[in-house]
């Protein structure tokens, strides 16, 4: 219910928004147009009516799958971001996966024993992940790895193959070449983050009396950190990296421009620059609706993890 | 102690200290004491008199920044202070099991009890998970969970205090350990749980010849369960004895003012006796005698710490100016 | 107690004297070594940016000086006017050392003013939702809720289409984007703050609900304000850099660390790496630096993890 009023709600906020940037016509129209064929174009964009009626026209519209047509490439908006979609979302979870292999190891390792160096430097290393903003380190990774060592390939998406009806790269080399860079990228500040909640985690965990009474069963001591420290810090990190998986999608946008990857994040760019208003709502649509959706799973995936919310569950 | 059978664990000398940012804690300071099979040991003493810490260097679970610096504790004569890690992880939870304080605490949050159950045999034995299954749900019987199979699919939120405490000690059971360090396990618990776990607890022991170390700051449940009694106050043992000697006549002031605190053994109407002042900060140790700024028999000899005497039945006392002077066989150290 | 004091153990020597909380909050902090040497390069950005004018060797704003015939030049190579342009010349013939100084002015600038801003707000609202409580509260958590359900960088990037470029929008999509940040944290600290008993006593002496929640409430939220300011102004200037970088935000005119990166973003592939890597360097240090610090402040600060 509250989701159905967030994408209402949020449909609205869009729609205004982007409603005030600036005349698409202007960009539309060649220079030596004249005025009736102006008003022709205003008029078949629905362009002339009042601000609510055009709402209102989006609205409806939108309830049957329409978003609308691009106005530069006149074709429904919807249809152009969908067939941009596959490429973001492969991007998006190969970063994730990831975040995911390399953080909670690192950041396990690092709260089980924070006065380590090892330790210290992934710690170190955190901070630089939190802070290195992410286009930066797109352009040095090109500028190191294509443009110097020569190693991979700096733009583009390479070999697809259709796979469940759904073109994805990853199994091929090719493809594998050009998705790991832009992955890693994207990846980058999510693993940071995964490291520092692993290694929170870890240390509340670590101090509590579950845990020296599961030393004081005489239990190995890997099976106290893969059982009984991972399963109570698996909760946190689903939790955040679950809702964190939208804030990849979102960001997408970046490492997306960085190596012209052809996702819905670059056609969003590319949408900015030319005005093409149906695009950008229409992303936006979709972007909102994926938000709610995630929050939907990790609700589902936290009760699956956490027993305690389960009961609640049930007695409410 | 009867010397024909050697003790299931003898601490001697045990010294425990804790090296922080502010100094060096003695948590334990040269505590020595054995409990015989099927005996109950209480340790009885205020929250820092490092009680719990002699339990837990028993077990080697002793956290960091906490070091055994000094003397042995031997378990069946095998001295565990030296004993390798890999060795430690063998004896505990067979030889030896833990029983903690706060029941709440205890029993992973995530995992449900047969999990947690049937790891702690399979850690020991390689026997099916069916029999692991099997055992489990056998002492869970005997420590009075009423349908163990179905409990044994629960997590722990959805136990009590009392059962999960009950859990607690079905897990330090499971292996039949000949020794069980039970840290205050009734001190979170209503007085009537309490009475039924001591009483299973005392059946148990005496059934299977399980020593019992019994940490606690409650002098009756001492009374009613322990043979004998280690009374602590700041890291170090101030009398020791037979329960029944210690707690009809102590010869420490502090055991006194313990025992004069309980609010049962005081007249109605008349002031409840106290000890004055506050248990001291490890860190801030007082010269000489750990007591003496609360202590009601203070003298200048007290300036010098006190060396334990020994007295008749076995008794011993570290104090310069015993309540009770009877007659000092010798003199340690 | 003088018995205490003549058996302290040689250990405790360094614990004698006086401990304010502001000593001991310097030697916490102190205690890390890389937050400190993060605090001194700050102050040295901030000098910097502060005397950009003063420092540079030319003037990147001055159309006049500035000449299309220097456009990427290499480090070191002599411009038309005779100076060495030590980090090489951009696109548009700037020398990078002066277009990095006044770029981290405004990177500085910007990030740092939509911080103070974005916090006064949020106090503001966290507050009043703290104190109020009730209907007002939920409204503003709402909304607080789902404005950090999304990420910052999408709506910042709806804003700036919608506002277009300049130093003005920029700070205030980058408000927009930061205030719940401050107004969740403050929030949640006063609710604690609030059931100690110094409110409960000021309550019961009659003193006005504005006296009450800015000088009594208030001061005992700052702890972890601080903490997230520090961080979110490393935010907030790494926002900014990016969506210069998408083409929104500052304008080529006044161009920020993040702009100028994005101009050398073409060159890359023909090797000229200068442009690019340079004012990257720039703004790295300055994120790293002030997130050391934060970092060391949410360590210092933190109530819990004090022994």
């Amino acid at each position: 219910m509250q989701s159905a009023l967030v994408v209402v709600i949020m449909s609205f906020i869009v729609f205004s928004g982007v409603f005030l940037v600036g005349d698409p016509v202007e960009i539309l129209v060649s220079d030596d147009a004249d005025q009736e064929e102006r008003e022709m174009m205003i008029k078949s964009m629905g362009l002339d009516k009042p601000f609510l009626v055009q709402y209102g026209i989006f609205i409806s519209k939108a309830i049957k799958g329409d978003l609308g047509d691009s106005f530069v490439f006149q074709e429904p908006a919807l249809l152009l971001i969908l067939d941009r979609m596959p490429a973001t979302m492969e991007l998006a979870i190969v970063a994730l996966l990831i975040a995911i292999i390399f953080g909670i190891p690192l950041g396990v390792w690092a709260g089980l024993k924070p006065e380590s160096l090892a330790s210290k430097s992934i710690m170190t290393g955190s901070i630089l992940g939190f802070s290195l903003p992410t286009f930066w380190v797109g352009i040095m990774m090109i500028l190191l790895f294509a443009v110097m060592l020569g190693w991979l390939p700096s733009t583009g998406r390479g070999d697809v193959q259709i796979i469940l009806g759904m073109p994805i790269s990853i199994f091929s080399w090719d493809g594998f070449s050009h998705v790991l860079m832009p992955a890693v990228n994207l990846a980058l500040f999510k693993l940071s983050m995964v490291i520092r909640l692993a290694r929170a985690g870890t240390r509340e965990v670590l101090h509590q009396d579950y845990i020296k009474f599961a030393r004081a069963k005489g239990l190995k001591e890997t099976r106290i950190i893969l059982i009984h420290v991972m399963k109570n810090i698996l909760i946190p990190v689903v939790t955040v990296l679950g809702l964190e998986f939208g804030g990849l999608v979102a960001f997408s946008v970046v490492t997306e421009t960085v190596f012209a990857w052809p996702g819905m994040g670059k056609l969003l760019i590319d949408s900015i620059g030319l005005l093409d208003r149906p695009i950008i709502v229409a992303y936006l649509m979709i972007i909102v609706f994926l938000f709610v959706l995630i929050n939907l799973l990790v609700d589902i995936c936290y009760s699956i993890l956490d027993p305690r919310v389960r009961l609640q569950d049930i007695k409410s | 102690m009867p010397l024909s059978e050697s003790p299931t664990i003898e601490v001697k000398d045990l010294k425990t200290y804790f090296f922080t940012k502010g100094g060096i804690a003695k948590a334990v300071d040269g505590v020595s004491f054995s409990v015989g099979r099927g005996k109950v040991l209480g340790l009885v003493g205020e929250s820092g008199s490092g009680k719990t810490v002699t339990g837990f260097s028993i077990l080697g679970l002793v956290d960091e920044p906490g070091r055994i610096v000094g003397g042995e504790i031997l378990y069946r004569g095998e001295n565990l202070v030296s004993a390798s890690p890999d060795r430690m992880r063998e004896l505990r939870g067979v030889n030896i099991s833990m029983i903690f304080q706060d029941p709440m605490m205890t029993l992973n949050p995530v995992l449900r009890i047969d999990t947690q159950m049937i790891e702690a045999v399979l850690a020991h034995e390689s026997i099916s998970k069916d029999d692991a299954r099997q055992r489990a749900r056998d002492v869970l019987g005997q420590v009075g969970i009423a349908s163990p199979d179905e409990r044994l699919r629960s997590y722990p939120h959805q136990f009590s205090g009392g059962m999960r405490q009950r859990v607690a000690i079905a897990i330090a059971l499971l292996n039949k350990p000949d020794l069980i360090v039970a840290d205050e396990p009734t001190t979170a618990l209503d007085v009537t749980i309490q009475g039924q776990i001591l009483y299973e607890v005392q059946k148990l022991c005496s059934q299977t010849g399980t020593a019992l170390i019994w940490i606690t700051h409650d002098l009756s449940v001492v009374a009613g369960l322990a043979d004998d009694i280690c009374v602590m106050y700041a890291g170090r043992i101030v009398e020791q004895g037979s329960v029944n000697s210690v707690l009809d006549k102590p010869m420490h002031p502090y055991t006194n003012g313990l025992i004069s605190s309980v609010p049962s053994r005081n007249k109605r109407g008349v002031p409840l006796a106290q000890i004055p002042g506050m248990a001291p900060s490890l860190l801030k140790l007082p010269k000489g005698c750990s007591f003496g700024p609360r202590c009601a028999q203070f003298s200048d000899a007290c300036d010098s710490i006190p060396d334990i005497s020994n007295y008749e039945n076995g008794r011993q006392i570290r104090c310069h100016n015993p309540l009770d002077k009877g007659t000092i066989l010798r003199v340690m150290d | 107690m003088t018995t205490v004091e003549n058996n302290m153990e040689p250990e405790e020597k360094g614990y004698e004297g006086v401990q304010t909380p502001l000593r001991r909050f310097l030697s916490d902090f102190c205690e890390a070594k890389l937050a400190v040497v993060g605090f001194f390069t700050i102050l040295a950005i901030a000098l910097l940016a502060i005397m950009a004018p003063f420092i540079a060797p030319t003037d990147p704003y001055d159309l006049a000086t500035v000449s299309v015939l220097d456009s990427r030049l290499a480090p070191g190579e002599a411009m038309m006017n005779g100076t060495i342009a030590h980090l090489g010349t951009d696109g548009a013939g700037r020398d990078m050392v002066s277009a990095m100084i006044y770029g981290l002015r405004i990177s500085l600038g910007v990030g740092i003013g939509s911080g103070l801003i974005a916090m006064l707000i949020g106090i503001s609202f966290g507050l009043l939702s703290a104190y109020a409580g009730g209907k007002i509260d939920s409204i503003f958590m709402r909304i607080v809720d789902i404005q950090l359900s999304f990420p910052a960088i999408l709506v910042a990037l709806v804003l700036l289409v919608t506002l277009g470029k300049g130093v003005d929008k920029t700070i205030i999509a980058l408000v927009v984007v930061q205030w719940a940040y401050y107004a969740r944290t403050i929030r949640g600290t006063a609710l604690v703050e609030r059931r100690r008993e110094y409110i409960e006593s000021a309550v019961c002496l009659g003193l006005s609900k504005n006296r009450i929640m800015f000088r009594h409430l208030l001061p005992n939220c700052l702890a972890p304000m601080i903490v997230v300011g520090t961080m979110q102004i490393a935010h907030a200037i790494s926002l900014e850099a990016t969506l210069s970088f998408l083409g929104l935000g500052m304008p080529q005119t006044e161009p920020s660390l993040g702009r100028l990166i994005s101009n050398g973003f073409e060159y890359i592939l023909s090797g000229k790496y200068w442009i690019s890597v340079y004012p990257g360097i720039a703004l790295l240090v300055t994120i790293v630096s002030i997130n050391l610090v934060g970092d060391r402040l949410r360590d210092v600060l933190n109530p819990r993890l004090q022994k």
